[in-house]
This record gives C-alpha cells, structure tokens and sequence, in this order.
C-alpha cells in the first residue's frame, strides 16, 4: 500500500529530525561565541614594524601597483639622519587603505617585498560612515614595541 | 490590454478555452524569494497554467568580462571568483587552464590534484546550497539547516587552505595559491568519512517523502533531445539520461587518473535532477577519498619565474629575484598572442573560459560560457503547460545562480 510507505518515509525522516535535537549544537553563538580564524585568514590589513621599533614599509608602492582594485594609496617620503622611519632609504609618509574597495585578495602582503603589509584574522569591521572606511597609517600601524602588540603577526619573524 | 503599475497585465482578447477568456500576465521575480537572486521572469498564466515564461535578465550585471580586461592576467582570478560565487574554484580553474593553455605551461601533479580536491570539495558546497535552498522552497526547513552545516565545514576548509571562505582565489595560472596545511588534511579525512552519512540524512528526509515526491516527481519534464539542443548541461542533461561530464568526456586537471562514474538519471524531471545530483554528492567523495590517498609529492607552482613570484628567501638574497618580484607585481607577465577555449565541468554544467590574448600584459577579451546562463533557457521549456507552484521546483532544480547568467 502506498499510504503505508508514505507514512513509513515520513516516520524515517521524523526519526532523522529528531535524533538531530539530541546531538551537539553546531551553531556558533556570535558574537558572543566566536569561531577560531585559520593562520592564513585574511582580514584587516596591518603595517609591521621591525624589532627595533623601526617601520617595515619602504615606501615602493608595490602593494598599491598589485592591488586589483586600487584601494591603496602610498606616498613616500625621504628618511633622513634626524627622521628615521624606516630602514630603507624611504618611508610611506601617507599609507591608506579604503576599505570599502579591499576586496581581501591579499595580493598587497603578497607583493610586499619586506613583509611589511599583512592580512590579520580581524573580519569584524563595519562601521557607521564611509569616511570611517578609509583607513590611515595611525590606524594601520603596530605600535611600538613598547606597547603590547595589536596582532601578534602570523608571519615569521625576519 | 489593461496594465497596472505594480505589472500585472490582463489581456482581455477572449480566446477559447482560457479561464474567464483572459491570459494574465504576471511578473515573477526580481525580489521573489525563490529565484536564487534577481531572476525575472515574465510568466503569461492561463489561470494557474503556464502559457508563457520569458526570462528577463541583467538585474545582477556587474561587467565582469569587461573588467577583466583591466586587469593583468594574474590578477584576473580575483574577479572570476566573483561571477558565479557558489563555484569560485571552478571559475578560477577554468580560467587558469585558459591562461596556462595560451602560456604553454602544464601545472606540476600536486597542484592538478590540489585543484582537484577543492573543485570537488566546492561541488559538495554548491550542491548543498542548491539542496539547501530549493527544499526550503518546497516545504523541507530543516534540510536548509544540514545541509549549511556541511556547507560550513566545507567553507572552514577553503578558509584553512586559502585564507578566505568563500572567494578563495585559490587557483591561479601556473598552480594554485599555498600548499595544504596539516590541519586541512585533517579536516578533509574528517569530512570524507562524515559525508557519506550526511547525504544518507539528506536521502532519509527526501527521496522518499511523499510531498517531496509530489512536488517533483514528472515537474518540469525535459527530454534528452530538447536538453541538447537548449545547450544545457550539468545535472540539466544529466538528469534526462545522457551521460555528458565534462570530468569523463574531455578530462582535465588529472580526473583520467580518478575512478568515478557519471551520475545519470533518466527520469528528466526534477526528481530525476535531484537523484542525480544526490550522487553527485557521493561520486565526489569518491574522488576526495582517492585524490586524498593519491597526492602526488613536489611543487605546487609551475618553475617559470616569469608567471609566478620567486620564493621569499631569495628576496633577501638575489637581486634576480628582486627584479623578476617588482616586475610581476608592477607590470604582470605577458601571454603569447591567440585565443583559447578551456572549459570545466561546474556544479552547474559545462562552465567555458575564452580568453583572447593580443601579446600582452592584459587579456584582450575574456568570455565565459556559463552553465547557469544557457540552463536557463530551457526554463520556459520545462515550464509550459505546469502551474505557476510548480515554477518554484524547476528554477530550484535548474540551479541558475544570476551572478553566473549576467556576469
């Protein structure tokens, strides 16, 4: 009879459905909860800085070149004996990312030929105006070593 | 002919036959729930028969292919991840097998069973969407939340292995983007052993449910000779008997090297396309479970310095390297002058990759073959004479995603 498998099908899924109230939530409660980001996560863009407390950024511009989208925009400047920024001849006076272009390809830390950019695990960043999107050097920048650290830096060290 | 601003059209020419003597004409879409995005469809109804469906498209036109034509060659892949976001990999394999075929490069075995492994692994991920979303629209709720359970161990594993979730990038001309880490090994062995099981789950609550049954079983009936020569493929095709898989019929990427059969069902409605696609699910984790015992050791790149940057080490060491590095990044590579055809076999069907190149550092033109684009036409096929509920199964079954179809 028909009725009878029907109602046998029906009873298997019931089964199924209800076995599932007894197994473990797989839901993340965010944002109270939040989920572990891979080590190659690639989130909010930060500037490095060496041990010494000297900037990584030379100021080459590769990252804004590699950029599919444009959204990086650096002007370099010349290190001098008084202002020394950086170890290389040059330094990134302006460095800004505007967020609401990044597509996070990660193709900037890619291209860096001192490490300085990378894409750390932070995905959280909405915010209330696009003015707030465009992201300056200060808010790049690690701090000083001094200071404890704003991201502990998934690359290695060198 | 009277017409309302909010588009309802009441044709009031009688005809014999129809009910009241009117043929209503009613906009479906483009912010219906359950047309996968912004598909229009304008659908003439004799009552709740169809009479007429014409697809109206371009509510998701992003110019994509044209974009792509600002862009160097390697940073191209970053916009094919984009047009058909349930299959990223895909997009970008069939691109990168373009840019490879016109270089003249073969990608080293690691990286053709890498990029193997992700596109199998993206299958599973569309297909449970697709199951996901088309069942919520024919009644089954919870079905939405498994199969997003698995879809999510799918995505944890493309962010482990890439760094992003959905738009990986993860397959670039001349190989793929990092090595697997010992932790996505892990999770893979994890997932291929958990599947199995899952689509078990999936089968328990569907393939013989009764309303599901109802709802889909002799729904939007396509033959074999009008699926071939509508151009459709994928489970389109599939699912009305005709063996066609990109994966068999002209391998690539080393899938001659995995054994596997081609889901088929001969049915041709869209229960037969649900079967199909259900063995889909396990077909490709027959294949993850081989490519997983089978990876071959060695590099994942291709060792030609002018397509892929030079390892980081050396950057400290050789100037060589320096300036092949500033080189790639500022000015790209050129690919010699011809034009190309590569095409793969998507979730959705066959998705083509064509790419002109004029000799130099950016693609002249780049067309994509989208499954989803040519499945949709047959739409109006399957739906004549249906009733207007049953619209809802036969979108769901087609699985047209709109990034995909205006591109």
């Amino acid at each position: 009879m028909s009725v009878f498998s029907d109602v046998a099908a029906l009873l298997v899924g019931l089964k199924t459905t209800l076995g599932e109230t007894f197994k473990p939530h797989v839901t993340v409660q965010w944002p109270e909860e939040k989920s572990v980001r891979s080590e190659r996560y690639r989130g909010r863009h930060y500037l490095r800085r060496y041990d010494n407390g000297l900037e990584r950024c030379i100021g080459c511009e590769l990252c804004a070149a590699a950029c599919p989208v444009g959204c990086i925009l650096v002007i370099a400047a010349e290190n001098t004996a008084e202002n020394r920024v950086s170890p290389g001849e040059r330094y990134a006076k302006v460095y800004e990312i505007n967020m609401l272009r990044c597509i996070f390809c990660g193709y900037c830390e890619e291209a860096c030929p001192v490490q300085a950019i990378v894409l750390g695990p932070e995905y959280e960043l909405s915010n209330v105006s696009r003015e707030q999107f465009i992201y300056t050097k200060e808010m790049l920048l690690e701090p000083s070593p001094q200071q404890p650290p704003l991201y502990a830096g998934k690359k290695s060290q060198h | 002919m009277s017409s309302s601003p909010t588009g309802v059209t009441i044709s009031r020419e009688p005809a014999e036959g129809h009910v009241g003597g009117e043929l209503l004409t009613v906009n479906f879409g483009p912010q219906h729930p359950s047309t996968h995005g912004v598909l229009r469809l304008v659908v003439i109804l004799d009552g709740e028969v169809i009479r007429g469906v014409r697809p109206v498209i371009g509510y998701l036109h992003t110019g994509i292919e044209k974009q792509m034509e600002a862009l160097r060659w390697q940073q191209g892949v970053v916009v094919t991840d984009r047009h058909d976001y349930l299959s990223p990999l895909h997009n970008n394999l069939a691109y990168a097998m373009a840019v490879e075929r016109l270089v003249g490069v073969e990608p080293p075995p690691r990286a053709q069973a890498l990029r193997v492994i992700m596109c199998e692994l993206t299958r599973i991920s569309s297909h449970c969407l697709w199951l996901g979303t088309s069942s919520l629209e024919l009644g089954a709720m919870s079905m939405f939340m498994y199969c997003l359970r698995e879809r999510e161990t799918v995505l944890a594993m493309n962010e482990e292995i890439s760094g992003y979730r959905m738009h990986t990038s993860y397959i670039r001309p001349g190989g793929v983007m990092a090595d697997a880490t010992e932790r996505f090994w892990d999770m893979l062995a994890d997932f291929v052993e958990k599947m199995p099981g899952h689509v078990d789950e999936y089968e328990d609550l569907l393939t013989n449910n009764p309303i599901w049954k109802r709802r889909t079983v002799g729904i939007g009936y396509l033959s074999a000779e009008d699926a071939v020569r509508l151009g459709a493929s994928g489970p389109m095709v599939r699912g009305s008997g005709l063996p066609w898989d990109l994966r068999k019929t002209m391998p690539y990427s080393g899938y001659e090297k995995y054994d596997f059969e081609i889901a088929v069902e001969e049915a041709g409605d869209c229960y037969a396309r649900y079967l199909c696609r259900i063995k889909e699910f396990r077909e490709s984790v027959r294949i993850l479970k081989q490519a997983m015992a089978s990876i071959p050791d060695g590099p994942i790149n291709v060792d030609e310095r002018k397509m892929l940057p030079p390892p980081r080490e050396e950057l400290e060491t050789s100037m060589e390297a320096v300036i092949h590095h500033f080189k790639l990044f500022t000015e790209g590579y050129s690919v010699p002058s011809g034009d190309v055809y590569a095409a793969v076999e998507s979730p959705r069907g066959e998705h083509g990759c064509y790419v002109v190149s004029d000799g130099t550092h950016k693609p002249r033109r780049v067309k994509f073959r989208s499954a989803s684009f040519v499945n949709l036409q047959a739409l109006e096929h399957m739906a004549m004479g249906s009733m207007i509920a049953d619209m809802i199964a036969m979108i769901g079954t087609a699985d047209t995603v709109l990034g995909d179809v205006d591109r």
